[in-house]
C-alpha cells in the first residue's frame, strides 16, 4: 500500500493541502465570530471545505479565547490547526502563545495597541493594524471583529474574494449592525492596503 | 443515508416554511444534530442545560416551537429522560441532549426505556470526568452507554465523526429507536457538537424516516392484542387510539401480566430484550473501514478521534507503515462478527481513545485471535493529535 493509492471519495488524494488560520485573543473580541464568518465565507461562498474549531473554556468575557479555521480543495481530516499559516493576535498573550506553532514565513497580523512585542520580521510576514483603534472610531469595541476581517483580506485575497467575506459578516452580525461592519471592514481593509484607514 | 426512499413523505412530515431548504449549509454538530432530528420527525425536546450540551438545548428552544414541536425545559436530567418516555408513549418521538453527569442522573429512565421497549434518543455530548470533571472533550462514558444503566438490558449506541454524521446520525438513531423499539444513544464528544463544518441538507421527501409498528398497521383487533407479544418486536399501542396500553418495567408476560412471576418468565422476558438487539447486530451496526488490504497494522477508532486516526493512517502509509484504519460507527452492540469478518490476521492494533482505554476491552475479547498485540492510546480532555498517534505507531513498530 502506497500513498498514492490513497484517494477520497470523489478520488482526490485525501491528503490535499490545508490553509490553517489561528485567531488569538480575549472573550468578547470576536475572535470565534471571526472563526465563524471566515469559515463559511470559503465554505458557502467559495465552494472550499473548512472546518472552525474554537477553544472552549468556563469564561465567556475576558478570558484567552482562540478560534481556528482550516480550508482546503478536499477532505479534512484532524479538524484543528497543525502548523498553521497565518496568526491573528488580538492580544499579546495570544501572540506569545502560539507564535511557536507558526509556520516560518508565515503571516501575522497583530493589533500594536495590545501586542507590545512584535514577533521576529525575518522569520514571519508582519502586519500591524490598529483593528481596536478603527473600531473606536466608527462606532466601539465590537466592530473590532469586521476591522481584523477587513485587514485580514488583503493578506488572503488569493484565496478569496472580498464579496464572500462581506456576505459572510452580513450573515453573522445583527441586521441593524450591517452598515457599520461594512464600514469597518472597509477601513481595516484600507489600512492594511494603505497605511491609512480613512 | 444508505438508503432513499419517500419515507417522509409517507408519514406525513410537511417539510413547512420552517424547514432548512435542501443545500448546503456551515452549522455546528449540535445545530447539525437538532436539524436531523426535526428531519427524522421528533416534535419532542426536554431537557436540562449542562455544558458542553447547552448549544444543542438552546438550539432546539427555537426550532422546535418553529416547527410546530414542544420545548420544555424539565426540573434535572431524570425528569427530563422521563419526560421522553411519556411523550414517546403518547406517540411522540422524542429527543434529549445532555453530558456526563446528567447521563449519569438518566440512567435510570434508560433501564426503563429497555425494559417497557420505548422509542427514544438521548445524545451525550461527553465532558471529561469523573464527577463534574471538566468541559472539555472526551469518550469517557462509552461503557456507561452500554453498562450503565441496572438490569442486563441492551442497547444501542452510535458514534458521529463529523457534522454531518450528526445530523445523518441523529436520523438514524430515531429509526433504530422506532425499529427496535429500544433507546438509541448518540454519543459524541464536545469536539464534534462544537466543530463547524459544512452540512448538506437533503430533499426532505428523499430522507428515509421509520415510523413505530402499531397493533392496527398490522390488523390486530384491540381485544386480541398483546401489547408484549406478536413479533420479536412488539408493535407499540400509543395512549388514546383505541388500544389498551400497557406500560410496564416490571417482568413481564406478554399479554403484561406481571403476577405471575417465575424464574422462567424473568429469563424469557430479559433474554428477549438481549435477543433483540443483540442477535440482530450485524443487521444494527456499521463500521467504516479503509486501507485494510493487506495492512499490517490497524487503527481502531470512532467518533472524533477518527479524524486524527485517519491523518495519522494516512501519513502512516506515507512513511512505509502498512497501517489500516476501521472506525466503528456503532458502538453497541459491539459489532463483533463484523470486526472478525473484516479484520484478517494484523501483527498490532492501535485503539487511540479519549478515556484511558475503554473500547479496547471488547475490541481485544473479538479479535485477541487475530492480531499479536492491542496498544491503547489514550488521550483524557483534549483530542489527539496525528503527531501522536504516529509517534505511539511508529513505537510499537520499528
Amino acid at each position: 500500500m502506497s500513498a498514492q493509492g490513497i484517494v477520497d471519495r470523489e478520488g482526490r488524494m485525501s491528503k490535499t493541502p490545508r490553509f490553517e488560520i489561528r485567531i488569538a485573543g480575549f472573550g468578547g473580541q470576536g475572535v470565534v465570530t471571526i472563526g465563524r464568518i471566515l469559515g463559511e465565507a470559503f465554505t458557502i461562498y467559495e465552494g472550499k471545505n473548512s472546518v472552525n474549531t474554537h477553544s472552549y473554556g468556563p469564561e465567556s468575557r475576558g478570558g484567552a479565547c482562540k478560534s481556528e479555521v482550516v480550508v482546503s480543495e478536499g477532505e479534512i481530516h484532524y479538524p484543528n490547526v497543525r502548523k498553521a499559516d497565518l496568526l491573528i493576535a488580538l492580544s499579546q498573550v495570544g501572540l506569545d502563545t502560539y507564535i511557536s506553532d507558526l509556520k516560518e514565513g508565515g503571516i501575522v497580523l497583530v493589533d500594536p495597541r495590545s501586542v507590545k512585542n512584535v514577533p521576529d520580521r525575518d522569520k514571519y510576514r508582519v502586519h500591524e493594524v490598529p483593528t481596536m483603534d478603527i473600531a473606536h472610531e466608527i462606532g466601539g469595541v465590537k466592530f473590532q471583529n469586521s476591522v481584523a476581517l477587513g485587514a485580514l483580506y488583503p493578506l488572503i485575497a488569493h484565496m478569496i474574494k472580498e464579496s464572500s467575506l462581506r456576505q459572510g459578516i452580513s450573515n453573522n452580525v445583527p441586521s441593524e449592525t450591517v452598515e457599520i461592519n461594512m464600514e469597518a471592514f472597509k477601513r481595516g481593509m484600507r489600512y492594511a492596503k494603505e497605511g491609512k484607514a480613512e | 443515508m444508505p438508503k432513499k426512499a419517500r419515507r417522509n413523505e409517507a408519514a406525513n412530515i410537511s417539510p413547512g416554511p420552517h424547514f432548512l431548504k435542501p443545500g448546503k449549509y456551515y452549522l455546528q454538530g449540535s445545530e447539525a444534530c437538532i436539524e436531523g432530528a426535526l428531519m427524522a420527525g421528533c416534535r419532542v425536546y426536554a431537557g436540562y442545560p449542562i455544558t458542553p450540551a447547552v448549544e444543542t438545548m438552546e438550539y432546539a428552544s427555537r426550532r422546535f416551537p418553529q416547527v410546530g414541536g414542544r420545548f420544555i425545559q424539565m426540573e434535572d436530567e431524570i425528569a427530563s429522560a422521563c419526560a421522553l418516555i411519556g411523550s414517546s408513549w403518547g406517540g411522540a418521538k422524542a429527543l434529549t441532549a445532555t453530558s456526563g453527569p446528567g447521563f449519569s442522573l438518566m440512567q435510570e429512565a434508560i433501564s426503563i426505556a429497555v425494559m417497557s421497549e420505548t422509542p427514544m434518543v438521548i445524545v451525550d455530548i461527553q465532558r471529561a470526568g469523573p464527577g463534574q470533571g471538566y468541559i472539555t472533550a472526551s469518550q469517557q462514558d462509552v461503557m456507561q452507554a452500554r453498562w450503565g444503566h441496572h438490569g442486563d438490558g441492551p442497547i444501542i449506541a452510535l458514534a458521529p465523526a463529523s457534522v454531518q454524521e450528526m445530523f445523518d446520525l441523529t436520523i438514524e438513531a430515531f429509526t433504530l429507536s422506532e425499529q427496535w423499539r429500544t433507546p438509541v444513544l448518540v454519543m459524541t464528544e464536545e469536539t464534534v457538537a462544537h466543530m463547524r463544518e459544512p452540512l448538506v441538507i437533503p430533499p426532505w421527501n428523499e430522507v428515509e424516516v421509520r415510523e413505530r409498528k402499531k397493533p392496527q398497521d398490522l390488523g390486530i383487533p384491540p381485544g386480541d392484542y398483546l401489547p408484549w407479544g406478536h413479533n420479536t418486536v412488539a408493535p407499540m399501542a400509543n395512549w388514546g387510539e383505541g388500544y389498551n396500553v400497557n406500560f410496564v418495567a416490571l417482568v413481564h408476560l406478554e399479554d403484561g401480566n406481571i403476577t405471575r412471576y417465575s424464574p422462567q418468565a424473568n429469563y424469557h422476558c430479559v433474554e428477549r430484550l438481549q435477543k433483540k438487539i443483540e442477535g440482530n447486530a450485524d443487521g444494527i451496526t456499521r463500521i467504516e473501514a479503509k486501507f485494510l488490504e493487506n495492512c499490517k497494522h490497524l487503527i481502531i477508532c470512532y467518533g472524533a478521534v477518527s479524524r486524527t486516526a485517519m491523518e495519522a493512517a494516512i501519513e502512516a502509509c506515507e512513511e512505509g507503515l502498512e497501517v489500516g484504519y476501521l472506525r466503528l460507527i456503532t458502538l453497541w452492540p459491539f459489532p463483533e462478527e463484523k470486526l472478525r469478518r473484516i479484520v484478517g490476521t494484523v501483527d498490532t492494533i492501535f485503539v487511540p481513545e479519549m478515556n484511558l482505554g475503554m473500547m479496547r476491552h471488547p475490541i481485544t475479547e473479538a479479535l485477541r485471535d487475530q492480531c499479536r498485540k492491542v496498544v491503547s492510546i489514550p488521550s483524557l480532555g483534549i483530542l489527539h493529535s496525528p503527531e501522536y498517534i504516529l509517534s505511539k505507531v511508529r513505537e510499537e513498530t520499528s
